[in-house]
């Protein structure tokens, strides 16, 4: 595609008389349909200039108008007690108790993040970190949550592909590494997962929070005609033009390399800066609102501020700092360049605003002012070059009920489900595979690349507990977070998996003894144009609003990330969530390492009946539901069959105890059962504790591998002293949840699994935490 | 008795050492703004970590011609004390006014974990709380920690023994499974001759509570505050 400024020098242009006339073909080349050209000219009541057109494409682009997703969106639950902000803001935002409040959210940054991998992650990790402190909140951790392909040739990856989601792999580490670590944020969690289907779509899901007391929320509403528009921040340059039109909003081909240069570069020492400065200056009480410039830069923040006070704005672009000689306005408008602020100033205060900035070292350059009326007016040199109502620019953009179909159901039979082992087969050579495996291996060799104690708040860094928990200093409380989501799970059966993952969230946050409160979710899916991928959107969305409001945590923003294909393939479906949860008493955390020789390890399960009813409305088939679990995946590469049902009202109840036996301090450790299952949670407690064992016993009606590696939800394992074990029984049944002393911790160091009287599991802990601890650095070195 | 953090633009530790400083260990403490060569009668002044100047260039290379550190250069000639952490360690470097120089990791990639570093000697200001070989567990996090010098320096620094801390394993072994980035010798953080300049890559900062996992680098500040307890008696 050419882009229209290209083609055209700064000045050249005088209102809606351009030197490209635009026609329907060129508003094609722009992703802008016939419909929608339309509309917009029903907007403008004429046609539009290049610049305009360039201006509704972004805008009206499926990352920034939701086009797709709006009509599904809406039947999610976003109001709470606590929620002070919900979506529609840069960020969401929740009370946390003392006045203050925690702003967070994630975002996606997929398709950059393979166009141009360390690229791609630093800017996702900036854009935000600045969607934060946007709000006034100085930002105290990021959560990364990475898919990637397989880095390990196999039957489905050839090594030339492995290779290659192995650079793609070490570019977003240390792209996010990078920009974290000199920005001075702890990067603190998230996960890690490799699928086939991420080969050539990884998925890059950043998470930041931040903290700000409440009456110094800053919010992105331009108000009082008259006050100074003023911008910050970085110079405007080209790069990123159409980063977020072109880049997020259409699948990928063999030509998309060629859109490196549509990747944003970023520069965390300037938003390092820009951070400090943004806070000084909010703290004088001159700024009024602020917004930042990501996705579609300049275009979108002005007519968003605009629109969400009922104001117009007009700015002249000859005062935009740049990067670059004869950039047309279409280009600056249209400008990605990262590390950028919009603000609106009190009149006559201005200059308090500035000084900030300059003692910061950072351009600042009063572009325009607030405006009565409704008007987005851009001047180059004073001509007019674009003018555009704000509000329908920005909030009466197409909305689309995309169609919707339901594929085909799979018709699997027993064979091609996963086939159990024969009873009392030693599976220690299979554990070991499955330690192996890059989902299940420990992800030490990437989280030492992060920073992750910056600030000295971190509690709990990656891997330490289930979620990650950072103190709020000058309080009492700390703050945990975990990110979750199950991809093949929402392949299989996308509602069931969009509520695992909300489920699996919460309970890992639960598991840090920190209560969830609020959700942030990020949805990546297939192309919004195929009516199967519509299906597994709004089951997913459905999912999400059932376990959402069953589990009391609304969603306070996100984002929606379309178009996840290459050569046609669609990813699966992968909603992402991100669960915040406070814990009263900080020095009350929850780590998974067992403490002490002699404890009792106990598993804490949902009752099968609680009150007489029924938790199990489907008939389950083990061998059904296996065939969607890691260890089936791993051991036979087979994906199929369901994932586990879920009883939302049963995770309940576990949150509910786990939260009351952390703040009791009934338990030593807590840890959930995820992937991989009970031993796999066991061997972790063990890896990170010192030189202790497990020795575990169990008697199920089941095969031993779905008793071991089975993955079904509402479960967590905790140890406990001998002595507290009655205290523990008599809690947990006023919580209504089964509790079961399945073994003990010990001190020679060996992992004992019994399995209906045989052993079937027996290794060293060494062994195991070699396999488990080294396996992600020995794939990686391949290359 | 006043400890000043300078704060250089890109600083991210100037509120890890301003709270260790001032809320942990409760003594007065001022950041010092990079532009400002006044140092607003502080004691002693520590230079914290983080990427001052973006660490474009070469880690330290820009921020040791802040105005600042002219007044730093002054305030070490004159005997006061000057602890440099990671970033700050690497500008003091680049200050000549400690020896030697920074390369990348040997594994040419940031690491973040806590290290074990072993105390070598007691007589300095910055070591006086500890215990020689006391080995301490403190965090570090950097790129660029692989200390180097010229044979005939770090002879020298042998001979003077300024060597204060090195790297070393969890009992206390010189091996090279405990050096996490190439050091020189194991080298984790150096003095001057005159013992009033110091610097260390590993974060002290970071292990001043239990809640953060270690306390270990306590004994650190708390020897700042006995050498300026000494100082002030011996002028009083």
């Amino acid at each position: 595609m050419i882009l229209a400024g290209e083609k055209i020098q700064a000045g050249e242009m005088a209102t809606a008389q351009t030197e490209i006339k635009v026609t329907p073909a060129i508003a094609a080349e722009h992703g802008v349909t016939a419909e929608e050209y339309a509309r917009i000219q029903k907007i403008l009541g004429r046609d539009p200039n290049i610049t305009e057109l360039g201006i509704f494409s972004v805008m009206w682009s499926e990352h920034c108008s939701y086009k797709s997703s709006k009509v599904h969106l809406k039947r999610l639950p976003t109001r709470g007690k606590l929620v002070v902000q919900g979506p529609g803001e840069n960020a969401g935002v929740v009370d946390i108790g003392d006045g203050l409040v925690a702003a967070f959210k994630i975002e996606s940054h997929n398709h950059p993040s393979y166009v141009e991998p360390f690229q791609g992650a630093t800017t996702g990790v900036g854009g935000i970190l600045r969607d934060i402190f946007t709000m006034g909140a100085r930002p105290i951790a990021i959560l990364d949550s990475l898919r990637f392909g397989e880095i390990v040739a196999s039957k489905q990856t050839t090594e030339e592909e492995a290779a290659k989601n192995r650079r793609i792999l070490d570019g977003v580490i240390r792209g996010v590494a990078h920009y974290g670590n000199c920005f001075g944020v702890p990067t603190v969690g998230g996960e890690v997962v490799f699928e086939p289907c991420y080969s050539q779509n990884p998925l890059v899901n950043a998470l930041a929070l931040g903290i700000a007391r409440k009456e110094d929320l800053f919010f992105a509403k331009a108000k009082g005609p008259g006050n100074p528009v003023i911008y910050v921040g970085a110079k405007t340059g080209r790069d990123g033009i159409h980063g977020a039109s072109l880049l997020a909003s259409a699948e990928f081909t063999e030509e998309s390399q060629q859109k490196r240069p549509n990747v944003q570069v970023g520069d965390p020492f300037v938003e390092k800066l820009l951070l400090e400065a943004c806070l000084e200056a909010m703290k004088s009480g001159a700024i009024i609102a602020i917004q930042d410039m990501g996705a579609a830069g300049l275009t979108c923040s002005t007519c968003e501020m605009a629109s969400r006070g009922g104001t117009g704005i007009e700015i002249d672009l000859a005062k935009v700092p740049q990067r670059e000689t004869g950039m047309s306005p279409y280009e600056i408008m249209l400008s990605e360049s990262q590390e950028r602020m919009l603000l609106v100033a009190d009149k006559g205060r201005e200059r308090e605003v500035l000084d900030v900035f300059t003692k910061w070292g950072l351009d600042a350059t009063v572009v325009g002012e607030v405006k009565d009326g409704e008007l987005l007016v851009v001047k180059d040199h004073g001509k007019v070059v674009a003018e555009i109502p704000a509000h329908p620019l920005a909030e009466e953009g197409p909305v689309y009920h995309r169609p919707i179909t339901r594929p085909q159901p799979r018709h699997e039979t027993k064979e091609d489900w996963f086939q159990f082992a024969a009873e009392g087969t030693n599976l220690t050579g299979n554990f070991k595979m499955l330690l192996a495996s890059p989902t299940i291996a420990s992800k030490r060799w990437i989280t030492e690349q992060y920073d992750t104690m910056v600030r000295t708040n971190t509690l709990a860094g990656p891997g330490a507990s289930d979620a990650a928990v950072v103190r709020v200093k000058e309080t009492n409380r700390a703050l945990a977070l975990a990110t979750d989501g199950n991809g093949r799970w929402s392949y299989l059966n996308p509602k069931l998996g969009a509520m695992h993952a909300v489920a699996e969230a919460a309970r890992n946050v639960a598991a840090s003894g920190a209560r969830p409160i609020a959700a942030t979710n990020c949805l990546n899916f297939g192309s919004p144009e195929k009516p199967e991928v519509m299906w597994q959107f709004s089951e997913a969305i459905d999912g999400l609003g059932e376990a959402c409001i069953t589990l009391n945590t609304p969603i306070t923003g996100g984002n929606v990330s379309f178009y996840n294909e290459t050569l046609r393939k669609s990813i699966y479906p992968t909603p992402t969530i991100g669960i915040l949860g406070i814990l009263e008493d900080a020095s009350k955390v929850l780590k998974i390492a067992f403490r002490s020789d002699g404890d009792a390890i106990v598993l804490l399960e949902e009752e099968p009946s609680y009150n007489g009813f029924p938790v199990h409305p489907i008939p389950r088939n083990d061998q059904q539901e296996f065939s969607s679990s890691e260890y089936s995946k791993t051991l036979s590469g087979v994906v199929a069959g369901e994932p586990p049902v879920i009883d939302l009202r049963a995770e309940g109840r576990l949150i509910d105890l786990l939260v009351a036996l952390a703040d009791k301090r009934a338990v030593r450790s807590a840890h959930d059962l995820s992937d991989g299952g009970l031993v796999v949670s066991i061997a972790e407690s063990c890896f990170a504790a010192k030189g202790l064992g497990a020795e575990v016993t169990l008697e199920e009606d089941l095969p031993a591998e779905y008793a071991l590696f089975g993955e079904r939800g509402a479960r967590a394992i905790v140890s406990v002293s001998p002595g507290e074990l009655s205290e523990l029984d008599q809690t947990a049944l006023q919580f209504g949840v089964r509790v079961r002393q399945i073994g003990k911790v010990t001190r020679d160091n060996v992992l004992r699994i019994q399995y209906k009287g045989r052993t079937v599991i027996s290794a060293s802990i060494e062994a195991l935490r070699d396999v488990w601890a080294n396996s992600l650095e020995r794939a990686l070195k391949l290359s | 008795m006043k400890f000043g953090v300078v704060v250089f633009p890109g600083s991210n530790c100037d509120h890890d050492a301003f709270h260790a400083i001032g809320k942990v260990l409760q003594k007065p403490v001022e950041f010092i703004w990079h532009q400002s060569e006044d140092l607003q009668n502080c004691d002693s002044l520590i230079l914290p970590g983080g990427f001052s100047y973006g660490d474009y260039l070469r880690t330290g290379a820009i921020a040791r011609f802040s105005p600042v550190m002219k007044a730093v250069a002054k305030f070490a000639r004159s005997g006061g004390l000057v602890l440099g952490i990671c970033n700050g360690f690497q500008i003091l470097l680049e200050a000549g006014l400690l020896p030697g120089a920074m390369m990348r990791n040997s594994g040419l990639r940031f690491i973040c974990r806590p290290v074990h570093i072993r105390v070598e000697q007691t007589d300095s200001p910055f070591t006086n709380a500890a215990k020689k070989g006391q080995i301490l567990t403190i965090p570090i996090a950097h790129s660029d920690g692989n200390y180097n010098c010229d044979e005939a320096t770090v002879a020298e620094m042998e001979k003077n023994r300024q060597i204060l801390f090195r790297y070393t394993t969890a009992d206390g072994r010189d091996d090279v499974t405990g050096n996490p980035n190439g050091s020189l010798n194991n080298i984790a953080g150096i003095c001057n001759r005159e013992r009033n300049v110091a610097g260390l890559m590993p974060h002290p900062e970071r292990a001043v509570e239990a809640a953060l996992d270690s306390e270990d680098g306590l004994v650190i500040f708390r020897s700042m505050i006995e050498a300026m307890v000494g100082a002030s008696k011996a002028t009083a």
